[in-house]
C-alpha cells in the first residue's frame, strides 16, 4: 500500500449517490479478515452481487462502459463506521482517488493513511465532472498532487485542493506516521514526565 | 478558544508538526476484535512491543454471539477473530475480558461502567462510536486501525485539530421524551454530514437533566452526524456515577482528581466555531424512515415529500424510500413490524431495560414479534435479574440474552433477514446494516417497547396514559 503518489491521469467511474456510507463500502460481514487482503472483490458487495452471487448489471463497477483510477462520489462520501476495511477495499480494487465535494472525517483519513488521495472539489466542479463523465465515458481527469490540482480534461476546468504539508509529503514519498512517531518516542516520554 | 475541548486537546499536546496535524497523546485505548488484528499484525511485522500496555483494555463485543457464550463460537471466522484478539492481548501484555468474564460486554458500555473512562482523557478506539465517552467529559474519539496500530507503538495519534461546536438544548423534555429521541431529533436538524469537521460539546438545561446514561446515548450517535467527538461537562452527577468503580481513583487520588475535574468546563469567556440552539420542546419521541440515522421524524409526523430536492438528493432519498418499502408523505402510524432489538452501545444499559420493562409491564409481546433483548455488559444482565427487571420482561413474554454487539451490525448470528421490519435501540439504519435487506428503524427504548407490544409502529405515549 505504501506507493508513492504524484500525479495521476485516468478515467473515471461516476457514482452520484450522495452521503455513501462505510456500511455500502463494504459491509460488516467483510470485518471478520485479520489481514489486509482480497478486500477488494467486496468492495460495494451488495449493490454489485445480488443474493446468488450474480452481478447485478446496473451497477456502474459492473458496467465496462466505465472504468478508471478515479472514483467519483456524491457529497459525505464515508460517512459513518470508522472501519479503515473501507479504505483497503477503494485501495485493492484499484482506486487511487476519490473525488467528492465532501467526505467524512475518519474515512478521509483512512484513506490517506492507505495512499488514496481524497479530492475535494466545489459542487459546480463535481456536477461538472458527472456530466463530463456520461457525456463521454473516456474523458480522462488530471489530479496532480505535486501542484495540488484537479483538472476536468474535457471542459478543461482546473480547481486547486487542499492538503496538509505533512501529509502530501508523506504521500508523495511513501512515508508512513508510525515512523514519524517512533522517531520522536523522547518527546513522549518528555510529556509523561511533564504530565505525572 | 477556551472551551472544554480546547483544554483537554491542549493539555495532550506532545508537539505540532509544521503545516500538518498534532501529536496527541492518549491516555486511554479501547481495542475490540474487529479493528486490531491488522494493528497486532503491524507491531509483529515491525519487531516493536506495545508502548504502554497498562493504558489499554481489550474485549471482544462484535462477533459474539448472544446464546451459549460458554461454548465455542460456531461461526469459525468469528471464532478466528476473537480467539486473535485474546492471543494478542496475552502476546503484548494486555488487559483482556473475554466471552463469559463477568467483566466482558460492548467496549462503550464497559469503559464508563469499570470507571475506566474519566473525566478529561483523551479516548480513542477503532469504532466510531467511541464518541460515546465524551459523556464523562472525555476527549474521545474513533479511529482506524492504522491509527490503533500508532496508539498501541507510541500512545500517541497524528489529528489535525477539528472545529469546536456548542449545541445547547435549553427547555424541559417532555413526557415520554428520553435522550434516545433527542440524540434522533440532533441528527434529523443537523443531517449526517452537519458537524462534519467539528467537536460538539452538549450544554443547556435538557442536557444537564439527562441522567449519564442518557449522556452517553446522547454522545454514542454524535458521530451520526458527522461530529469528531461530542462531549459533555462533567458535574456532581459525572462525579457521582465514578465514584467507587474498580479503576476510579481512589483516596488522596481522588480528591486530587475531583479538584481537577472540577476545573474542566468551557469558560464564559468561551469562543466555538460554531453555537447552535434547540428548545427541549420541539422534541417529540422520534423514529427514522430512511437508510441513514439523519432520516428520522417526530413519530407522529409524516415522512417528507420530494418536491424541494435537488436531483441528485432526490436520487438518494428515492432509492431510501424504495429500499425501506415507504412512500414519500406516508405516517408510519400503524406499519406492522417483524423483530424488536433493545440493546447495543447506544442503548444497552439499565436505565435502557427499566425503561422498556416499565412499558411492557402488564402487557405481552405482540404473537409474530421475534424480540432481541440484549444487554450492554454482564454488569448490566446482573443489575436486570437484581432489581427483578428479568421477571418483568418474562412475565411478558421476552427473553434476555447475552451481552455483545449482536443485531446492531449482525456480524453474529442476529440479522434481521431482508425485507423484514425490525425497531432497533441501536444507532444505524443503514442499507444491509443489520442483514442484507433489513430494514431497519431506529428509535429508542420506549418506541420499542411499544412496538413490541402492539406488533406495529405506536407512539409509546398512548401505552403510557
Amino acid at each position: 500500500m505504501k506507493q508513492k503518489f504524484n500525479i495521476i491521469t485516468s478515467t473515471c467511474v461516476p457514482l452520484p449517490l450522495e452521503n455513501v456510507d462505510t456500511d455500502q463500502i463494504i459491509p460488516a460481514r467483510f470485518l471478520k479478515a485479520t489481514d489486509k487482503k482480497g478486500f477488494g472483490e467486496n468492495l460495494f458487495r451488495d449493490w454489485r452481487y445480488d443474493k446468488q452471487g450474480n452481478k447485478i448489471s446496473s451497477f456502474v463497477l459492473n458496467d465496462p462502459t466505465y472504468g478508471g483510477k478515479i472514483l467519483v462520489a456524491g457529497k459525505n462520501f464515508g460517512s459513518g463506521s470508522s472501519r479503515e476495511h473501507a479504505a483497503w477495499a477503494i485501495a485493492d480494487f484499484g482506486f487511487r482517488v476519490v473525488v467528492s465535494s465532501f467526505f467524512a472525517d475518519i474515512h478521509k483519513n483512512n484513506e490517506l493513511n492507505n495512499f488514496v488521495l481524497p479530492v475535494v472539489v466545489s459542487e459546480a466542479f463535481l456536477a461538472n465532472l458527472f456530466k463530463s463523465i456520461y457525456a463521454d465515458p473516456k474523458m480522462e481527469v488530471e489530479v496532480n498532487l505535486p501542484a495540488q490540482t484537479i483538472t476536468n480534461k474535457a471542459t478543461g476546468e482546473s480547481e486547486h485542493f487542499e492538503i496538509n504539508a505533512y501529509k502530501k509529503n508523506c504521500l508523495m514519498n511513501g512515508l508512513d506516521d508510525i515512523d514519524y512517531l517512533l522517531a520522536n518516542k523522547s518527546k513522549i516520554e518528555d510529556y509523561e514526565q511533564r504530565n505525572k | 478558544m477556551n472551551t472544554l475541548f480546547d483544554k483537554i486537546w491542549d493539555a495532550h499536546v506532545v508537539q505540532k508538526v509544521d503545516d500538518g496535524p498534532t501529536q496527541l497523546y492518549i491516555d486511554r485505548l479501547y481495542c475490540h476484535e474487529v479493528t486490531s488484528p491488522q494493528a497486532f499484525e503491524g507491531l509483529r511485522e515491525r519487531g516493536l512491543k506495545c508502548f504502554r500496555p497498562k493504558q489499554i483494555f481489550c474485549m471482544p463485543d462484535h462477533n459474539t454471539p448472544t446464546h451459549d457464550q460458554d461454548k465455542p463460537i460456531a461461526d469459525p471466522v468469528s471464532k478466528k477473530q476473537v480467539d486473535a484478539l485474546e492471543k494478542n492481548a496475552h502476546d503484548f501484555g494486555l488487559s483482556y475480558y473475554g466471552m463469559m468474564n463477568r467483566k466482558n460486554g460492548i467496549i462503550h458500555v464497559v469503559g464508563p461502567e469499570r470507571g475506566l473512562t474519566l473525566p478529561g482523557m483523551t479516548i480513542v478506539c477503532g469504532d466510531s462510536h467511541t464518541s460515546t465517552h465524551g459523556a464523562m467529559g472525555a476527549v474521545a474519539f474513533g479511529i482506524g486501525t492504522s491509527e490503533v496500530e500508532m496508539v498501541l507503538a507510541s500512545q500517541c495519534i497524528l489529528q489535525t485539530k477539528p472545529k469546536s461546536m456548542r449545541i445547547t438544548i435549553d427547555g424541559k423534555l417532555k413526557k415520554g421524551v428520553i435522550a434516545k429521541d433527542v440524540a434522533l431529533y440532533l441528527m434529523s436538524k443537523m443531517t449526517t454530514s452537519g458537524a462534519t469537521g467539528y467537536f460538539v460539546e452538549y450544554a443547556g438545561e435538557a442536557v444537564r437533566s439527562l441522567s449519564m446514561e442518557g449522556r452517553l446515548t446522547l454522545c454514542n450517535l454524535s458521530i451520526e452526524m458527522g461530529a469528531r467527538g461530542g462531549m459533555v461537562a462533567p458535574d456532581e452527577k459525572t462525579f457521582e456515577y465514578i465514584k467507587g468503580r474498580e479503576f476510579a481513583p481512589k483516596g488522596e487520588a481522588w480528591d486530587k482528581a475531583l479538584a481537577y475535574w472540577k476545573t474542566l468546563k468551557s469558560g464564559n469567556d468561551a469562543v466555538f466555531d460554531k453555537e447552535i440552539h434547540f428548545d427541549a420542546a420541539d422534541i417529540e419521541p422520534m423514529i427514522t424512515f430512511g437508510t441513514n440515522p439523519g432520516m428520522g421524524m417526530g413519530i407522529t409526523n409524516h415522512i417528507p415529500t420530494t418536491e424541494k430536492m435537488d436531483a441528485v438528493a432526490k436520487a438518494s432519498f428515492n432509492k431510501a424510500m424504495t429500499y425501506m418499502g415507504f412512500t414519500p408523505g406516508e405516517s408510519l402510524l400503524g406499519k406492522k413490524i417483524d423483530y424488536v432489538f433493545l440493546g447495543s452501545c447506544t442503548n444497552g444499559r439499565i436505565e435502557d431495560f427499566r425503561a422498556f420493562a416499565s412499558l411492557v409491564k402488564g402487557h405481552k409481546k405482540s404473537e409474530h414479534v421475534i424480540a432481541w433483548i440484549v444487554p450492554g455488559s454482564w454488569e448490566v444482565e446482573k443489575q436486570i435479574r437484581d432489581e427483578g427487571i428479568d421477571k418483568v420482561l418474562n412475565a411478558a413474554g421476552f427473553e434476555i440474552r447475552q451481552p455483545g454487539c449482536s443485531a446492531c451490525l449482525a456480524m453474529n448470528d442476529d440479522k434481521i433477514p431482508a425485507g423484514k421490519y425490525a425497531v432497533s435501540t441501536s444507532n444505524r439504519n443503514f442499507e444491509g446494516r443489520q442483514g442484507p435487506g433489513a430494514r431497519t428503524l431506529l428509535a429508542g427504548p420506549l418506541v420499542a417497547a411499544a412496538a413490541a407490544v402492539t406488533g406495529c409502529i405506536t407512539d409509546p405515549r398512548e401505552l403510557m396514559k
